[in-house]
């Protein structure tokens, strides 16, 4: 069982006043290239220090010592891309759950999508989200404000309020702006603010009536197919607009081998673009969907193997930058539908990590890389102090197991919603610490 | 001897100072023949705060003020500024919305003709269509306004007035702020100050910034305290009322908070800066009440001016009118 420790961040950070010394563990820090065995020494909420030789002298008289021999120590977990239900759906998840999940998955940091009720597109409702989270979240939250007024595709919001009460990018969630003029004047306009326009890649028409990736398996299924191109085809016409603009760019989710030859190419031309994949289309295929697994159900779809090993691959040479969970609470409600009709989106952020190291074992990621795309390149991608192990730096860090081998039970997950696509799927290795601040906010007995 | 050889030259009428039969706009225009109608101008400043304002060099002049789209302050100020000077001022509102454009105008342009006026002030909202009206009538024409494109009077007037307060132009920073894609006034005005050797910023959000124009000779800015720094001259520009909430612009509040003209902003400025504003003004959405009524403001001395220069363009332009 898990056992997460729910302290809200509100009111006055007390850190413990003893210094704490993880000693054994592997650090794997890509920030300075490190991976090695060492010690992490977390004093007053921040690293005093990480590495293989700080504890020489042994440590002194009165600090707390952890014995982390076996285990590995990454900077805690950057997601972003987390819808919650709050506000307007707090039946689905709420600050509270959501945390806990986060901190039982060695998320430290969570960036919210605007998709809510209200829609985040008013600097007063990035003041409630920070509020709400600073009551109510043991990690850290950063609201993802709306594109354009109402997710309506039509008005952009106000970018340069909107950065200053807090929201650290902006996009229109789970759904696309059709409008190229919409999005080239938001491209311009967020330059002055050097604000990140994050997108949905899909073509919405060519979109609108399918549910599964267009070809022989939704044939058989019987299912009306989105073909490849929804994606191809909106995320070439966002590289033409970057290179028009000279905005900053971000791409929610890709998923097939084409949109990482168009990011190849935007990239090479030195555009400002970077990209996630999610979690779902890097561990799954359209073939999981077997009969009618509406848990399964994705925007995009879920891809053929031959897009799934393309995506890994351009994970792995830095064409796609970072992975997000994608989590996406949805009541059973909503799932318990015949496949076409279910509601898209699954949770991720309990098995965002056990998930990605099956990329490790399978060897096609290093520890570092995973580290990266995990923490450090969307932190740096945000602009926020997090993803690094370096002395000086918050304490926000994961403590993982790495051979550990479990089987998922969704009745011991944290979230709300139970709509997670990997039930009674087998892992080996899990998080069993998250810190935040220097604080424990998830410990897992061994 | 001298005297001799002086008279056997045939005789040639001087080369008047504004050698055009039309004015189209700022572009064409030599910085002589810009000096030249703004020392005209400043003699009609006298003749306008006289009590007898008038002078009858239009007497029998026929003006036609042909608005198709609607004004206030530019067309009663080329009214006033055709009767001062003594001609028969006839006004002509076209409703823009009821015609059928390229055919009318000519129509309208052919019409307007077969009445021999002498001098057609026209405004329209198409770039380019002044200067096509302009090819098929025998008067000459003043362009009051067209679309994005100019605005030479008020050009023109901005610059009067400058020049009566720095004593120059030349050398001095200009930072023309605000809406410049949409704005005609900005273009004439950096047409003319460049061409008088200003150095002219222009600042606003980059959906309100024209394409290449920093290929135009000026510098452009997005921050509006950095754009101003040092600043002699503040030009606001009018935020047109469709273009405030949409994908230009999300909303007047972010617009004023960032890019309106408020004291604090304002003091980022020379402190002898001057603030200037064509006209009509939005309180609150790119300028501040308390500047635009401010003492650095010369936004009612531009309506004098206005008419001033009109005077001074239309005494230029009749030295051309046929005389038969």
């Amino acid at each position: 069982m898990t056992s997460p420790v729910s302290t809200a961040r509100s009111g006055e950070r007390r850190a413990d006043l003893r210094p704490t010394v993880f000693a054994g563990a592997r650090i794997v820090d890509p920030s300075r290239d490190l991976d090695a065995v060492g010690s992490v020494i977390v004093a007053e909420g921040r690293i005093l220090a990480a590495g293989p030789d700080v504890l020489n002298q042994g440590s002194p008289e009165g600090w707390e010592v952890v014995d982390a021999r076996g285990k590995v120590i990454v900077p805690g977990l950057v997601d972003m891309r987390v819808f919650l239900g709050e506000p307007g759906h707090e039946h689905r998840e709420t600050f509270v759950s959501a945390s806990a999940a986060a901190a039982a998955g060695g998320v430290t940091t969570i960036v919210t999508m605007p998709d809510t009720d209200p829609v985040i597109d008013d600097p007063a409702l990035v003041d409630f989200v920070l509020r709400r989270a600073r009551e109510q979240s043991a990690v850290r939250i950063h609201p993802m404000a709306a594109l354009t007024k109402g997710l309506a595709g039509q008005e952009t919001t106000e970018f340069g309020l909107l950065s200053e009460a807090g929201a650290v990018a902006f996009g229109d969630g789970r759904r696309s702006v059709a409008s190229g003029l919409v999005m080239r004047r938001a491209l311009t306009y967020a330059r002055d603010f050097e604000a990140l326009i994050v997108h949905h890649v899909e073509e919405p028409t060519l979109a609108s009536a399918g549910v599964a990736t267009e070809g022989e398996f939704a044939s058989r299924l019987g299912l009306p197919g989105i073909p490849r191109e929804a994606e191809t085809i909106m995320l070439e016409r966002d590289m033409r607009l970057v290179a028009l603009t000279r905005g900053r760019y971000h791409a929610q989710q890709v998923s097939t081998s084409d949109s990482v030859e168009v990011l190849r190419r935007a990239k090479e031309r030195g555009l400002d673009v970077t990209a996630a994949v999610s979690i779902n289309h890097l561990s799954l295929n359209e073939l999981d969907i077997g009969t009618y697994r509406s848990f399964l159900k994705f925007s995009p779809p879920l891809r053929a193997e031959a897009d799934r090993q393309a995506v890994i691959d351009g994970l792995a040479d830095g064409t796609i930058d970072i992975v997000v969970s994608s989590h996406d609470p949805q009541d059973v409600e909503m799932k318990r539908h015949p496949f076409a009709e279910a509601a898209e989106g699954a949770i991720g952020l309990e098995t965002l990590l056990p998930a990605a190291l099956r990329l490790v074992h399978d060897g096609r990621l290093s520890w570092s890389r995973l580290v990266e795309v995990l923490s450090l390149a969307p932190a740096r991608r945000l602009g926020l102090d997090a993803g690094r192990l370096v002395p000086g730096a918050r304490a926000d860090l994961a403590v993982i197991d790495p051979d550990v081998p479990w089987v998922l039970d969704r009745h011991e997950l944290n979230s709300r919603s139970k709509n997670s696509p990997f039930e009674d799927a087998r892992f080996v290795g899990r998080v069993v610490r998250t810190l935040v601040d220097g604080r424990t906010i998830h410990s897992r007995p061994a | 001897m001298r005297s001799t050889s002086m008279t056997s030259k045939p005789s040639t009428p001087p080369t008047p100072a504004f050698p055009h039969r039309h004015l189209l706009g700022i572009e064409g225009l030599s910085p002589l023949e810009i000096q030249a109608l703004l020392d005209k101008a400043e003699e009609e400043v006298q003749v306008s705060r006289q009590v007898e304002k008038k002078k009858n060099v239009l007497r029998g002049r026929t003006q036609i003020n042909l608005f198709f789209e609607a004004s206030t302050r530019t067309q009663s100020s080329f009214e006033i500024a055709g009767k001062r000077l003594g001609a028969d001022v006839m006004n002509m509102s076209v409703a823009s919305s009821s015609v059928k454009k390229g055919e009318t105008l000519i129509d309208t342009a052919a019409t307007l003709n077969a009445m021999r006026p002498d001098i057609l002030v026209v405004r329209h909202h198409a770039a380019g269509a002044v200067h096509l009206l302009a090819r098929k009538v025998s008067c000459s024409v003043i362009n009051a306004g067209d679309g994005a494109h100019e605005h030479p009077t008020q050009a023109l007037l901005d610059a009067l007035t400058i020049r009566r307060h720095k004593g120059r132009i030349e050398g001095l920073t200009v930072a023309i702020c605000g809406d410049i894609v949409h704005s005609r006034v900005a273009r004439s005005n950096l047409l003319l100050l460049g061409a008088l050797g200003a150095r002219v910023r222009l600042v606003g959000p980059s959906t309100l910034m024209p394409a290449g124009v920093d290929r135009l000779g000026v510098e452009t800015f997005t921050d509006m305290r950095k754009g101003i720094a040092g600043a002699d001259i503040v030009m606001m520009l009018r935020l047109q009322r469709e273009r405030m909430t949409g994908s230009f612009v999300p909303s007047v509040r972010e617009y004023f908070h960032y890019w309106g003209l408020d004291q604090e902003k304002l003091s980022h400025a020379a402190p002898d800066a001057l603030v200037m504003h064509p006209g009509p003004m939005n309180r609150g959405v790119e300028i501040d009440p308390e500047v635009a009524d401010g003492p650095q403001s010369l936004i009612s001395e531009q309506v004098e001016m206005g008419v001033a220069v009109r005077m001074a363009v239309l005494e230029a332009l009749a030295e051309h009118l046929p005389n038969f």
